[in-house]
């Protein structure tokens, strides 16, 4: 499904990602775990096609498709979805409003029928159970005033809408205290399923408790250094980065 | 006087010698109005070193020749309804291309104690109250309130009575349309709310058509102690236009006046607003957003001054200019000597859509008073990155993105605007702006 082959991205001038590979198949969980500056949120970024990551070397293909000369909004009809780990408020724009927006435009860039306020609610009102969002929430701006933990949950309810093929999830579990960590868990292992892909970025292991990733990979200076199963995680747990640094360089990619 | 009078002094000065205004033959009002036009000639147009003028310069209008009214407007066909929906069945007058409609407007049906009647109606009918709107009493250094006296040949009189709820809203509109040539009309109006009386009131100038004619609207707004005032401004009249307003409010003890101000724009188009909160614990609140594209030039000036004690302005205007536009926004809070507990705020936000566009800004703060709240802000920015990509990043198209966070921006400054007229604020906006219209 997701196929990164040896990618290097310079951002303002500054190489970050340094020959990055990974594969990820459809179905599959993957947590991509790493110091501080290794370069994860860059790796989430230029997936989904933020303005201003350069690509100087590597493929990534999605689908068989090159995901890199896709518009941003290209890639999330084609089935892209990045949880941010900063979402932004935007004053002034409705967060049901955006939402439908969002999900009839990729509907539309599909070829198919674009939903109607009825129908859209009705889908909202299911997501919703899902998802243990305050309905108030959807009918105020998009995130603006919301708490930490609201916005990262937005994040998943809004993942849980737009139904993507392949998901990441920047640092969800940073600044949440442990209730709103294992909603955000709860929402992600709902949206498991065998067409469904995700890459959960993480600083640490506590979310991988809740979310028990299929494989794991360890970023550190621009690279996948280390590649394992979930109890790999623990490893890194117990021993910190240090001892990641410390042993040989595995084999890159999984 | 100066030597050589410019084609656009010279065509007015022919058209008040020419003209045979509504009410000639009054003698205090012949005399007012010959003062009136002595005193434009004498000043001719403002120019840039004129601080209400600074950035909106007339050296092309004053190039300019306009036939001094359309000897058909009174028979043009223009739909009303279309221009202007919802106002269909309302009390609303209309005038187009300056002249009073008596057949698209709906006078009757007003409450007791609510008079709507034309200027050149109640000139003829009963002059004596307008003294005071028409004679020279005028003390500032307008140019164009000077013509505008000599020359106002229609307008609205509206006045609600002591006491006096009246609702629904009363619809004024000024419609432009093409006509033999450019030409330009003089309009000077009058609202008064009564004491303890309420009024509803949407202004609405419309059309336009592909024609530079030039307008020169005055509107003067007297609000007696406990009236309030909610008006709404709808302006896209566009086109190619020069449209000038003045709307000058007198705010008595206790009176509020609520203003918000749709402005879309014109080839130019300005609107010089001034709340004059003359009574103690008087209270303005104005919102307004403008919205320029391709060459339009847009001039906001929003004059307050605080005279009595314990008074209250929040203003807060939005500006979006793309294209070659040029935006101006000039906000300016007085607060005389004497005003004390006086409190101000404005803010004045502007976002450019294009490296070509442009917005000037100045807000200005004048304090002679004690115990004195205020507090103004101005800014102009470009569409924050950050948030255009998040949208992008759901799947929503750049443009459509970019069109999505203009209409927000502008929304703030519309929000307090009754439920469907700013469905048709809403409606107004997305027909001027760029990009795919998304469900």
């Amino acid at each position: 499904m997701l196929k990164i082959d040896n990618l290097h991205v310079r951002v303002a001038g500054r190489e970050i990602l340094k020959g990055l590979s990974l594969a990820v198949q459809p179905g599959e969980m993957h947590a991509v775990m790493g110091p501080n500056g290794a370069g994860k949120s860059t790796l989430g970024h230029v997936l989904a096609g933020r303005p201003g990551y350069e690509v100087t070397q590597g493929t990534v293909e999605f689908d068989g498709r090159n995901l890199l000369e896709m518009a941003p909004e290209q890639r999330a009809a084609a089935g892209v979805f990045l949880a941010f780990q900063y979402p932004v408020e935007i004053p002034g724009v409705n967060n049901t409003y955006f939402l439908r927006t969002a999900l009839n435009a990729q509907r539309k860039a599909r070829g198919g029928d674009e939903l109607d306020s009825m129908q859209f609610l009705k889908l909202v009102r299911e997501k919703l159970k899902v998802m243990q969002l305050s309905p108030d929430l959807l009918n105020r701006a998009v995130n603006e005033g919301f708490s930490g933990g609201e916005k990262k949950r937005n994040e998943i309810f809004q993942m849980a809408v737009l139904e993507p093929r392949l998901a990441i999830l920047d640092e969800t579990d940073s600044g949440l205290d442990i209730d709103a960590l294992r909603q955000v868990a709860e929402g992600v292992n709902a949206l498991r399923a065998p067409d469904r892909a995700f890459v959960v970025i993480t600083h640490y292991q506590r979310l991988l408790d809740y979310i028990v990733p299929d494989r794991v990979h360890v970023l550190a200076d621009g690279r996948i250094v280390e590649s394992g199963d979930a109890g790999l995680a623990q490893q890194l747990e117990a021993h910190g980065y240090a001892w990641v640094r410390e042993r040989q360089p595995a084999e890159a990619g999984a | 006087m100066n030597a050589v009078l410019s084609p656009f002094v010279q065509s007015m000065h022919a058209a008040a010698q020419a003209a045979r205004l509504p009410g000639s033959g009054i003698g205090w009002l012949d005399q007012a109005r010959a003062e009136a036009l002595r005193a434009f000639l004498g000043r001719g147009l403002p120019d840039t070193r004129n601080e209400l003028w600074k950035y909106t310069a007339l050296r092309t209008l004053e190039r300019r020749a306009f036939a001094p009214a359309d000897p058909d407007a009174a028979t043009r066909t223009l739909d009303i309804d279309a221009l202007a929906p919802g106002t269909r069945g309302a009390a609303r007058i209309v005038f187009v291309n300056g002249a009073f409609r008596a057949d698209l407007s709906r006078l009757d049906g007003l409450p007791g104690g609510v008079t709507l009647a034309p200027l050149s109606r109640e000139l003829a009918e009963r002059p004596e109250p307008l003294r005071f709107l028409l004679g020279s009493r005028q003390r500032d250094d307008d140019a164009f309130a000077w013509l505008n006296l000599a020359l106002a040949s229609d307008g609205v009189i509206l006045r609600v009575a002591p006491g006096v709820r009246a609702d629904p809203p009363v619809h004024v509109i000024h419609a432009g349309a093409d006509a033999g040539g450019e030409i330009a009309w003089h309009a000077r109006s009058l609202i008064e709310v009564g004491e303890g009386a309420r009024l509803d009131l949407v202004e609405h100038h419309v059309g336009g058509g592909a024609q530079g004619h030039f307008a020169d609207l005055v509107c003067e707004v007297m609000l007696h102690p406990r009236a309030g005032l909610d008006w709404t401004v709808l302006q896209h009249a566009a086109g190619a236009m020069t449209l000038l307003r003045r709307s000058d409010a007198q705010l008595h003890d206790d009176a509020r006046l609520t203003l918000h101000a749709l402005e879309l724009g014109g080839r130019l188009a300005r609107h010089e607003i001034r709340a004059t909160l003359a009574g103690d614990r008087a209270r303005f609140h104005g919102r307004g957003a403008f919205v320029l594209r391709d060459r339009q030039h847009g001039d906001t000036e929003l004059l307050v001054e605080h005279r009595g004690r314990d008074t209250v302005s929040d203003a807060m205007w939005r500006g979006v200019a793309d294209g070659r536009a040029r935006g101006v926004f000039h906000g300016s809070i007085t607060v005389a000597q004497g005003a004390d507990g006086a409190d101000a705020n404005l803010s004045n936000k502007n976002l450019l859509l294009s490296r070509s566009a442009e917005i000037d800004t100045r807000p200005v703060l004048e304090i002679h008073a004690d115990e004195v709240k205020a507090a103004h802000g101005a800014t102009v920015g470009q569409l924050d990155e950050n948030v255009l990509f998040y949208l992008r990043s759901r799947g929503i198209p750049e443009a459509a993105a970019r069109r999505m966070l203009v209409r927000a921006f502008c929304a703030e400054a519309l929000a307090g605007i009754e439920p469907r007229l700013r469905e048709r604020c809403d409606a107004l906006l997305a027909a001027v702006l760029p990009g795919e219209v998304l469900p």
